[in-house]
């Protein structure tokens, strides 16, 4: 076994294989950007090396850098996470040569399914079922054009090296291939440093569920099931989970074996996973095989046991997998939730920053419930613009998947992070979501579940109560905090009231609270009584109750003569008051927000790539107004409205905050 | 008998009806609630003691003894915030437009003057259209009457003033003498002179909510200290400020019990100063984390946003927080933040609140404009409120300290008693590229000379131990222990006595 092995990653996957390779009694060695020389995974290694500037292209997808550092620290083998060098044939070429182990597949696997054409030629070869699409690489947005209406609308548009929706775009129409293939090739040449782009007709109505293959290099290969990743938006992945509600045993097993066969094609070895789309019928289409660790690995080591990492780095050191096909079982059900540094009530608009505030929900395993937090942040930590936005992926398993996704729900409510925007609330909506909940998803799901983006979400009325009850609760205890102030009067002192008025999105619950030794119990006007027992304070900025002997988690902050609450993926606003103060504050005008629809607004910190339009265009609905490029993404800002440019008040190349204006309208 | 007792609650309720439904009406329909219902959410349940309610104008000009309600159009009285004293007057629109007569403005005196004797806050909610004209002088000389009173009241017991509707002319300065003044957006506003009259006298044209409304004010004259979205909000938020004032000066400030740490290590402001110097942080972030709770309650915030004001608790205790904001013109001094700050600083000193002072500032801003606006006297304020103060002093110094800002803020010369630096300090003269231009003069043709002259000046000044090893700073602590240290330094100068020269008064460079 290795004495030493480098990551050459970094966030939550350096820190994943770090903690495998202290578990097996391997020393790491870590590699970080300029920007990383605080990150997590930095203090985990055993050692660090600094590999170069901020940019991933100027540090983590440099090989010559990472074999300076690989020299430099003596490691025995590297291991490449997702990302960055993971499926970089010329890497593990060179890792190769210098007798260093790449902890991965062969290179001649990488090179054979890296190229998404050559990928679907093999897996044909196979007897792997495939999608139709166009297989040749296309010269430009013109060729583009030709070729989607050959192989017929609607089309993807997808870099040769891409994945995790990278360079990836659906078009639905001439104009939008034109669009699409330019953006797709420049995030790909940043990205990937690769621009090839090549079109397969999209399938609708999909879901994405995808087989995880381990081989050694014995001649063994078996598959550890299946992983649904239908939630994507954007076709990236949101929420994955094991198995898939969706595929029955016969599925399954032709999937496994379809999947076991490429793998054996291309003399695989390490752990990879085969992509495949499958439709309502249960017909199922290969998609591409990633020759590397993916991202939501976890749910498949909550499900089998199985430590991938580990066994990954076992097969990298000529061990024979321990366990063969009869002995891999599916037990319970895992989810996992990417939390992302994504604004989910600004389109998802990238947000970076610093988490001032960062706590996860404790780890924890037991019979009925694990709770497991992959991450690479940390409180006070930055979340940069040069790389993905990924905050930690939320794990849970329980025997069921209803058992699972309340887990879920549970620990999401729990979890704090504070500072920028992110995905929670929405992940949390989602969980709540009947479709979900029901397993009817496709990988449209986000897109017709919120066709019109993502607002915060409506509770139903007995969450509300639970809420309003808690909320009443929590005030008592605060009001009677402030009546212990020093200098009253004596023998006047202030009593607290009974009655109270609890307005919660816009519905007002008027109650009677009854406190007692241990909590109070709220009584609602038609006589329907909830107990809230809880050791919250005033300032606690996480409320874990007890309402009616369930659990019941709010985060809670404060606004002027009220508590900002959020649960369950809403934003609450939410007022107690005494019944007479409620009265009043009915009298008071509803205030609209100002107006900035003559504003176009910069949606996220970036700079600006380009200005569409000049002063005194009239523009159509949906033209394209701006670029913005944040965290490597090309966003194309689109008129939301038929207008006339009045003033342009940023040029290209300016670097924007959230809400400076771009441009108004007449 | 019965009958005499039923006649003093018809009065009663006569005089609460104020102007009358159709007036209370009209109050409601401009999103306005009526002085009565102020109270009502101002104080505590059922403690609202009135007085003068039968209180009436004696004027007899314009017919005007025809018409005289019950009250004058003040309630005047008081009551308990918390289980703590506090007087009130709240000015009725529905009478007269609030307007100010002798009577009405002796019932406000006559209840300053119990809050003056008895050692309690004066909250005035004003409403009113201004002097009622009808009156001529005696108005004027009401006004004056409690102007008086305000000046005598000022730092023996606090006076906040809550703008809830008109405020113009001669009645806009009993509040510009108060302590804090509150505004209500959207149907408030102060001036001394309305659009009317700008419109006529200097040919301007503005709106009155440009000219005086709560933005205006809270933005750009600064003459108001905060604004909410409306007359409840406003009062919760009065209700809360209160809960950090002593009721006079001849009081403790109030204790409450807190659920905090005293010790709560706040790891995360070890990452807080940037790698680089030039990059701003949020100073918020470290109030926030200092505080019991998280409790902030800001003052001013949307003026001279390069220092922060306000009030926190530290194990239950109120102390004022000065703090430069090095978002925000890289959080240096000027004519602007230097008067707020120095009035606030004066303000904790006149109550015996103790003040938190975090430094990251670079200097005073350099311009025409500020020396043409007379930077050297305002900027002086603030060294003089700081000099003057006799209160616990804690300063925490987190990054820049440069020059004569770093003298002006709490710097241990001004008898600063505990004075912390992180040890991401740099107390200095001024920034190392600055100082050795000026010291290697001759060297300015060479850059890469001179850049490792400031390379040299950085590795020797730019941190908190020159200054350490003089005694102007107590001690280096560590930022996930601010909170605690911090917290310990004010309790061990809860014995603090210090006093300054006999004078009359000072005279503070206004």
């Amino acid at each position: 076994m290795f004495k030493k092995i480098l990551i050459a990653n970094r966030g939550e996957i350096a820190c994943r294989v770090i903690k495998t390779a202290r578990k097996m009694g391997i020393a790491t060695v870590a590699v970080y950007s300029d920007a990383d020389r605080n990150a997590l995974h930095v203090k985990m290694a055993d050692e660090a090396v600094h590999i170069g500037a901020s940019p991933a292209n100027q540090s983590y997808i440099v090989i010559d850098k990472i074999m300076a550092a690989v020299r430099a620290s003596g490691a025995e083998a590297v291991h490449p996470g997702y990302g960055f060098l993971s499926e970089n044939r010329a890497f593990a070429a060179a890792l190769e040569a210098e007798g260093v182990v790449f902890i991965g597949p062969p290179s001649s696997a990488i090179e054979a399914m890296g190229d998404k054409i050559t990928s679907k030629k093999i897996a044909q070869e196979a007897g792997v079922s495939t999608v139709p699409g166009y297989m040749g690489l296309i010269a430009d947005a013109d060729d583009a054009v030709k070729i989607a209406g050959q192989v017929g609308y609607p089309v993807m548009i997808k870099a040769s090296a891409g994945g995790g929706g990278k360079g990836m775009r659906i078009a639905w129409s001439e104009s939008e291939v034109k669009e699409g293939f330019e953006s797709s090739k420049n995030e790909a040449a940043a990205s990937f440093g690769d621009d090839r782009i090549f079109i397969e007709k999209f399938v609708t109505q999909p879901r994405h569920i995808e087989i995880q293959v381990l081989a050694d290099s014995h001649g063994n290969c078996v598959y550890l099931h299946e992983r649904e990743c239908s939630i994507q938006r954007r076709n990236q992945k949101v929420i994955e989970e094991a198995p898939s509600p969706f595929l029955d045993a016969a599925t399954r097993k032709a999937m496994g074996e379809q999947a076991c066969a490429l793998a054996r094609a291309v003399g695989y070895t390490s752990a990879g996973t085969v992509e495949f789309i499958v439709d309502g019928a249960r017909n199922f289409y290969f998609l591409e095989m990633n020759t590397r660790l993916q991202v939501e690995h976890p749910v498949t080591e909550l499900i089998t046991g199985v430590d991938l990492v580990e066994q990954m780095i076992r097969v990298a050191a000529g061990q024979a997998l321990p366990f063969a096909q009869g002995d891999l079982q599916i037990n319970g059900w895992a989810m996992e939730s990417r939390l992302y540094a994504e604004d989910p009530y600004r389109n998802f608009l990238p947000s970076i920053g610093r988490l001032t505030r960062y706590r996860p929900p404790v780890e924890s395993a037991s019979a009925e419930v694990v709770v497991r937090n992959d991450t690479g942040v940390f409180e006070g930590g930055e979340i940069s613009m040069y790389y993905d936005p990924m905050i930690a992926k939320l794990c849970t398993w329980a025997p069921t998947r209803l058992q699972s996704i309340e887990a879920m729900r549970l620990a999401l409510d729990t979890f704090e992070v504070e500072g920028i925007g992110h995905n929670l609330p929405f992940v949390a909506a989602v969980m709540d979501h009947p479709r979900f909940v029901s397993g009817n998803i496709t990988t449209a799901f986000i897109a017709e579940e919120y066709p019109e983006g993502f607002q915060g979400a409506v509770l139903d009325s007995s969450t509300l109560r639970r809420a309003a009850a808690a909320a009443c609760a929590m005030n008592f205890v605060a009001e009677v905090r402030r009546t212990r102030i020093s200098g009253t009067m004596d023998n006047h002192e202030r009593k607290v009231g009974r009655d109270w008025v609890v307005t919660l999105q816009d519905v007002a619950h008027r109650v009677t609270l009854a406190p007692d030794r241990d909590g109070s119990t709220v009584t609602f006007a038609d006589g329907a009584a909830l107990r809230v027992t809880s050791d919250w304070t005033p300032g606690q900025p996480l409320a874990r109750l007890l309402v009616d002997g369930t659990p019941l988690v709010m985060k809670v902050g404060k606004i002027p003569s009220g508590f900002r609450l959020r649960l369950r993926g809403a934003d609450l606003k939410c007022h107690v008051r005494t019944p007479r103060a409620a009265e009043l504050a009915l009298l008071m005008p509803e205030k609209m927000p100002p107006d900035t629809s003559r504003f176009l607004l910069c949606p996220m910190p970036g700079l600006v790539v380009k200005i569409n339009v000049a002063e005194g265009d009239e523009v159509q609905e949906g033209q394209a107004l701006a670029t913005v490029e944040a965290m490597k993404m090309e966003n194309i800002l689109k008129a939301e409205r038929r207008g006339v440019v009045k003033k342009i008040s940023a040029s290209a190349g300016a670097s924007l905050r959230v809400d400076d204006i771009i441009m108004e309208f007449e | 008998m019965n009958d005499i007792l039923a006649q003093l609650e018809q009065r009663r309720a006569v005089a609460r009806s104020g102007g009358g439904a159709h007036r209370v009406a009209a109050q409601h329909a401009k999103g306005k609630l009526t002085a009565r219902e102020r109270i009502e959410l101002l104080l505590d349940d059922g403690s609202f003691e009135e007085y003068d309610m039968f209180v009436r104008h004696r004027c007899t000009d314009f017919g005007m003894e025809a018409d005289r309600p019950a009250g004058d159009g003040v309630v005047t009285g008081w009551g308990t915030v918390n289980g703590r004293m506090v007087y009130v007057f709240s000015q009725d629109f529905t009478v007269f437009g609030g307007s100010l007569s002798e009577t009405h403005a002796q019932k406000i005196c006559k209840i300053m003057d119990m809050a003056l004797q008895n050692g309690a806050p004066v909250i005035g909610i004003n409403d009113s259209g201004g002097a009622r004209i009808q009156e001529g002088v005696a108005s004027l000389a009401g006004y004056a009457e409690v102007f008086q009173r305000n000046v005598l009241a000022s730092g023996v017991v606090p006076q906040i003033s809550l703008i809830m509707g008109p405020c113009a002319g001669g009645a806009v300065y009993s509040p510009a003498m108060t302590d804090f003044i509150f505004m209500v957006k959207d149907t408030s506003y102060m001036f001394v002179t309305g659009p009317d009259v700008v419109k006529t006298v200097t040919n301007e044209v503005v709106t009155a909510e440009d000219l005086g409304g709560a933005s205006t004010h809270t933005k750009k004259s600064s003459v108001a200290d905060g604004a909410f979205e409306n007359d409840v909000e406003a009062l919760a938020e009065a209700r809360r400020l209160i809960d950090f004032l002593p009721l006079s000066n001849r009081t403790a400030g109030p204790v409450r019990p807190f659920f905090d740490d005293v010790a709560r290590v706040e790891n995360s402001l070890d990452t807080l100063i940037p790698d680089n110097p030039n990059q701003p942080y949020d100073m918020k972030e470290l109030i926030l984390k200092l505080a019991d709770e998280g409790d902030f309650f800001e003052i001013q915030k949307d003026y001279a946003a390069n220092i922060i004001i306000g009030f926190l608790r530290l194990e239950g205790r109120s102390v004022g927080v000065v703090a430069n904001q090095p978002m925000v013109l890289a959080g240096c001094l000027d004519i602007d933040s230097s008067r707020k700050a120095a009035r606030f600083v004066r303000f904790c000193d006149a109550f015996e609140i103790p003040i938190l002072t975090l430094v990251d500032v670079p200097g005073f801003l350099p311009g025409v404009a500020q020396e043409l606006g007379g930077v050297i006297k305002h900027g002086a304020k603030l060294l003089f409120a700081y000099g003057e103060a006799t209160v616990p002093k804690v300063t925490v110094i987190t990054r820049k300290a440069y020059g004569g800002a770093y003298d002006v803020m709490a710097s241990k010369h001004l008898r600063g008693d505990v004075n912390y630096a992180w040890p991401t300090a740099e107390i200095a003269v001024m920034g190392a590229k600055g100082a050795s231009e000026i010291l290697y003069r001759s060297e300015l043709g060479d850059p890469a000379q001179i850049a490792q002259r400031a390379k040299d000046y950085e590795a020797r000044f730019a941190n908190p131990f020159v200054a350490a090893e003089r005694g102007f700073i107590d001690e280096v602590i560590l930022p996930h222990s601010t909170r605690r240290r911090v917290a310990r330094a004010f309790a061990a100068l809860r014995g603090k006595k210090l006093s300054n020269p006999w004078k009359k008064h000072d005279n503070i460079p206004l």
